[in-house]
């Protein structure tokens, strides 16, 4: 299962954290900080894993990517593979930039519920659910769609009818 | 225009995160915060705000909460959001609920009665919303309430919701068992969905239920094996390759949840072999997610009944990992390593030098997964090595966490393969003069007792050999300044117990030396008592043997500080100290034996000596003691408590709506019923006549199972087979056949080149070899020469002894991988070809010509597609290689900070590596997937194509 999901910058400031077991805000922040300070600490061209237990607990991994100024980092335990996490970055990071064409960091500050919306398609309650940036983004242009045309927002119906009474 | 990507952000937002990005320290960004926290605090409360701009302060709260701040004001506007009528609204609303609130907040219970009608909703975006709200915030309490709504989604028409609505019982699940435990059985109905991304997600569930109870999900392995195979065989939809890589998040999944129910089950691990070695035959060793998949494989194969030929594989992929320039693949193959020598320990020998040369990495992480590795294959012949090579590294780190563990590993390997008791003294010095606050007390007390007790043997003279060496060195170690706390309580109980005991060291220096630890750490209280129960017992000693006590003049001062102490604990010490050098050698040898601190003390539990003292009470006219399990009237209190508690709890909550009673039965006999009039044709009786029918003849299906079965058609035939095709042949180009010819030739002479390239690179490393590390290699390894004695394995590392061999073996061992290599390109063929015919039955109602006329270049356009993707990248929309292409036309774009220049600069390169060494495997693969093809092509003109129209992909699992 997936524990956290954050994209830190190289100065040290979360861009996006979601933590799929509840934290306290404190924790947070210090996990961040200390994530931070593994990741800034490694040399370059070492491997993109990070033995995570002494942040995380027991039964922790960690992965990251350097993106030019921000690292993506995801936490996870031992019932995922860690290259696949490695690739997982990688659907996360193609996905965005198909989004938001030349994705930076400015793009994920501003569109910060945006970014959740791919990250809810991608992961689901720890879990990975959809690993296809084309099916994300269909499911994320059919949201903007919606926002594009803000009046014709559909409502939703009151009754619970639809499908379940056919 | 791509920054704004249609969500809607205002000036204001953007200048706060500039400010806060422009802020030169914490406190500038902390006052920023501060500030833009008091506006929105303002501006939240305002009761007329536009929607619009309400949903960009919660965003903005967000934010601010995500920097560290407390956002506790705006929760509840959050939770008003969800009420909201507009989807989008809604959307951020259950956003930041998700973040802000934990499964256990009050403000919950307000959104419950949401998520409870966005469940039912038209929409099914606002069904994911809602199902992705529920993964997050509903806790064991909740469940009821949204449990039943829950289960009838998993049979939604959107695939997306059913997905999610798995993901939602899998949470429960994890929250608490026992409230979907009747529903389990949902999670293998889902394994036959029409949808292999809802497939792929219910094996997230299924891999915990089996991780927790292999023995029910047995019957599963012909259904995983079979479902693998399809993976493999590019069965599925082309959108779920991800480089070039028929689903591999799905095989990864498969896979792992085929090594735990393999394991140790030679019957369920056989039918596994044939799909595990056509994974290591196929995978593409050059992207990562190929190496991935190679990399879950080797865990398979090490965790499911041995099987030779697959743990050659395997022995084959680790060395490539080795062998690799990536870190992230050494880790890998040293991971895999430690996997694999559990069942054939002799695999390590071939790979020393490479493991030698991690464990001297500037990698951090590579380092310590050596040492794990190393840690596992300790052995008597090796332990010196290994131990002291991880003594030297917990030296050499800062990270304490680590430090405890590898100090506990040493411990216990020190313990368990001491080679000598020199030499165990010593290494636990070094060990706790390192790390001695790290370790854990416990292993201080392991390490008393074992000074104490001996290695078990009944060899006394060892024992007492292995205490006075102890002894002397801890005298010796004494002098050093600054010692840790726990290892000076263990030579403080050591010197007091055995210190006089070969009469080597006199009482009186014994005891000077004791006070002196006391004196030393004043501060230490522990320390101290330690040292005052060692005086004593040294003292005790004296007594017994009949020698006068002498006692010394820093000691009585010492004595005299501790008598009044602050700490009653010295005190009390220092008091029976005294006391007991007052009494004579007989008192003393029975309250103060030697050498007794491992005799059992008996207790007696029953208290009976105190029997006499009872009895007088009673007769005297005391209640008699009642047990705790005959006091009637409490237990009833308590119950009566319980009771009271249990109703107030379940009067807590009403989930249930009042009209309709009969909900809660519904749930536990989940969709059976309604369903089979709905979209799941799969009622519950009939699944486990499947499941057995799928355990005897996994593939003789059709007929049997298409009258149930032909009601779910419509809507998958596009999905599972056709688009596949009809995307094939939009993009086919009419490249001819010799394009493919040139391609194959070219990749041939690259791969040899990159080969050569290998042999040079092995070689020279095997130059750079120091004899330092061969010595190294050889001690850890045990010895180097058996290995010579193999040269017809070729591939093997050949071991450092010889240069001159090593060469010409090494280079010879190459060709013998290339043409190895040829030889299995070459083979895989006929599975292809008994497996084709009922893929093409799946998709039947593509048209006959058309199909044909995409079998005759299926292989063409895929190579050349991909070679001139880099030009014509415009072409085909999910292109990879026309997103890099884009990118780096437009990186100059943006000039502050871009992601992707850090994504196209160096990674691009990787990719366009990748892609090239993915057509190697693609055409040299070519001409066998066309022979398959168009043998399936005649096969279905001769009119043996099966009438049923069902397409769907897992057919001949489920009948």
């Amino acid at each position: 299962m997936i524990k956290a999901v954050m994209v830190i910058n190289t100065q040290g400031k979360p861009r996006l954290a979601k933590f799929f077991e509840y934290l306290p805000l404190e924790k947070q922040q210090e996990l961040i900080r200390n994530v931070f300070g593994v990741l800034c600490s490694r040399p370059e061209n070492v491997s993109n894993f990070v033995e995570a237990e002494s942040i995380f607990g027991p039964d922790s991994r960690l992965v990251y990517k350097h993106f030019a100024t921000l690292y993506v980092i995801f936490v996870f335990d031992s019932s995922e593979n860690e290259l696949a996490m490695l690739d997982l970055i990688q659907v996360l990071v193609e996905t965005l930039d198909r989004c938001f064409k030349n994705v930076c960091e400015l793009d994920i500050v501003f569109n910060y519920s945006k970014i959740h919306t791919i990250l809810d398609d991608i992961i689901c309650g720890g879990q990975v659910l959809e690993t296809r940036s084309t099916e994300i983004m269909r499911a994320v242009e059919e949201i903007s769609k919606l926002e594009a045309a803000p009046n014709a927002i559909t409502l939703i119906p009151k009754s619970s009818s639809g499908w379940l009474s056919r | 225009m791509g920054s704004q990507g249609g969500f809607y952000q205002s000036k204001e937002f953007l200048d706060l995160v500039k400010s806060i990005g422009e802020a030169r320290s914490k406190a500038e960004e902390d006052r920023i915060v501060l500030g833009e926290i008091e506006t929105l605090k303002r501006r939240i409360s305002d009761p007329d705000i536009p929607k619009r701009k309400m949903k960009e302060y919660i965003i903005r709260l967000v934010y601010v909460e995500m920097l560290g701040h407390d956002a506790s004001f705006g929760y509840i506007h959050a939770v008003k959001m969800t009420h909201d009528d507009s989807l989008l609204v809604k959307r951020t609303g259950y956003l930041a609920v998700t973040l802000f609130l934990n499964e256990d907040h009050d403000l919950i219970i307000l959104i419950v009665n949401t998520i409870q009608k966005d469940l039912k909703s038209d929409n099914y975006l606002v069904v994911c919303t809602a199902l992705n709200a529920v993964c997050k915030l509903i806790n064991e309490e909740t469940i009821p309430a949204v449990l039943p709504l829950v289960v009838e989604l998993l049979a939604h028409p959107k695939e997306a919701v059913r997905k999610k609505a798995i993901m939602a019982l899998h949470r429960f699940y994890q929250k608490s068992p026992s409230s979907v435990s009747h529903l389990v059985s949902n999670f293998r109905k889902r394994l036959c969905d029409n949808d292999p991304g809802v497939m792929g997600a219910t094996l997230c569930p299924l891999f915990e239920l089996i991780t927790i109870d292999v023995n029910s999900y047995k019957d599963l392995v012909m259904s995983f094996v079979s479902i693998l195979k399809q993976v493999t065989e590019r069965r599925l939809p082309k959108a779920y390759d991800y480089h070039q890589m028929p689903a591999p998040f799905i095989q990864i999944k498969l896979l792992k949840i085929l090594a735990l129910l393999g394991s140790g089950d030679k019957q369920a691990s056989e039918n596994m072999y044939t799909v595990v070695g056509d994974i290591f035959r196929k995978c593409d060793s050059s992207s990562n997610i190929g190496n991935a998949v190679l990399y879950e494989c080797i865990c398979c194969v090490s965790s499911i009944y041995p099987n030779p030929k697959l743990l050659e594989s395997a022995a084959d992929a680790i060395s490539r990992f080795l062998k690799s320039d990536s870190h992230n693949l050494k880790y890998m193959g040293i991971d895999a390593l430690g996997r694999l020598i559990k069942i054939s320990p002799e695999i390590a020998e071939q790979h020393q030098l490479a493991v030698i040369d991690c464990l001297e990495d500037p990698d951090d992480t590579l380092k310590r997964k050596t040492f794990e590795l190393l840690y596992k294959m300790t052995k008597s012949t090796n332990v010196e090595v290994i131990v002291d090579r991880m003594i030297d590294y917990m030296i050499s780190i800062n990270d304490n966490h680590y430090k405890t563990e590898i100090a506990s590993r040493c411990v216990e390997l020190a313990e368990q393969f001491a080679p000598s008791n020199q030499w165990f003294i010593q290494t636990m010095n070094k060990v706790f003069a390192h790390a001695g606050d790290l370790v854990n007390t416990k292993v201080a007390h392991n390490l008393m007792r074992l000074i104490a007790e001996g290695f078990g043997e009944e060899d006394d003279t060892a024992d007492s050999q292995l205490r006075s060496s102890a002894v002397e060195s801890y005298l010796h170690i004494l002098g050093e300044p600054k010692l840790p706390s726990v290892f000076l309580q263990v030579i403080c109980w050591v010197l007091g117990e055995y210190g006089t005991a070969d009469g080597r060291y006199s009482a009186s220096y014994i005891t000077g030396k004791l006070c002196d630890v006391a004196e030393a750490y004043s501060d230490d209280e522990t320390v101290k008592a330690y040292a005052v129960t060692a005086l004593m017992k040294i003292y005790a000693i004296e007594i017994a043997a009949g020698r006068k006590v002498d006692m010394l003049p820093e000691c009585q001062a010492l004595m005299e500080e501790f008598l009044a102490s602050h700490s009653t604990d010295l005190q009390q010490r220092a008091y029976e100290l005294q006391a007991v050098i007052g009494l004579d050698a007989h008192a003393v040898e029975s309250i103060m034996p030697s050498d007794a601190s491992c005799e059992d003390i008996e207790v007696d539990k029953a208290l009976s000596f105190l029997n006499g003292y009872i009895q007088d009470s009673i007769e005297k006219g005391a209640q008699p003691y009642i047990p705790e399990s005959e006091r009637s009237g409490m237990l009833n209190i308590s119950n009566f408590r319980n009771q009271d508690h249990h109703e107030a709890s379940s009067h807590g909550l009403r989930f249930e709506a009042y009209e309709l009673p009969n909900q809660t039965v519904q749930s536990r006999i989940p969709p059976a019923s309604l369903a089979s009039t709905e979209l799941v044709p799969v009622p519950e009786p009939m699944y486990v006549r499947e499941s057995y029918q799928t355990t005897i003849v996994p593939s003789a299906s059709s007929d049997a199972g298409s009258t149930e079965l032909k009601l779910r058609l419509d809507g998958v035939q596009k999905k599972w087979g056709r688009q596949t095709h009809s995307s094939a042949t939009s993009t086919s180009s009419s490249t001819s056949q010799k394009t493919v010819n040139g391609i194959t030739q070219v990749d041939g002479s690259n791969t040899s080149n990159s080969r050569t390239r290998e042999t040079y690179d092995s070689r020279k490393q095997h130059v750079e070899v120091t004899p330092e590390k061969q010595k190294l290699a050889a001690s850890l390894f045990g010895g180097s020469s058996k290995s010579e004695k193999k040269p017809a394995t070729g591939h093997k590392i050949p071991k450092p002894s010889s240069h001159v061999v090593e060469k010409s073996h090494a280079r010879k061992s190459s060709m013998e991988i290339a043409s190895e290599k040829k030889a299995s390109f070459q083979q895989p063929p006929d599975l292809l070809d008994f497996g084709e015919p009922t893929v093409k039955s799946a998709a039947p109602s593509v048209d006959p010509f058309k199909e044909l006329e995409g079998l005759l270049e299926p292989t063409t356009q895929v190579a050349s597609d991909e070679n001139h993707g880099s030009t014509t990248a415009a072409a085909k929309s999910p292109d990879i290689m026309g997103l890099y292409t884009e990118t780096h036309a437009g990186i100059y774009d943006k000039d502050d900070s871009d992601i992707l220049s850090g994504l196209s600069n160096p990674p691009v390169t990787n990719m366009f590596g990748g892609t090239t060494s993915m057509q190697v495997a693609q055409s040299s693969k070519g001409p066998n997937l066309k022979d398959a093809l168009e043998k399936d092509a005649l096969v279905r003109q001769m009119g043996v194509t099966p009438s049923s129209p069902n397409p769907n992909l897992f057919k001949d699992l489920f009948g």
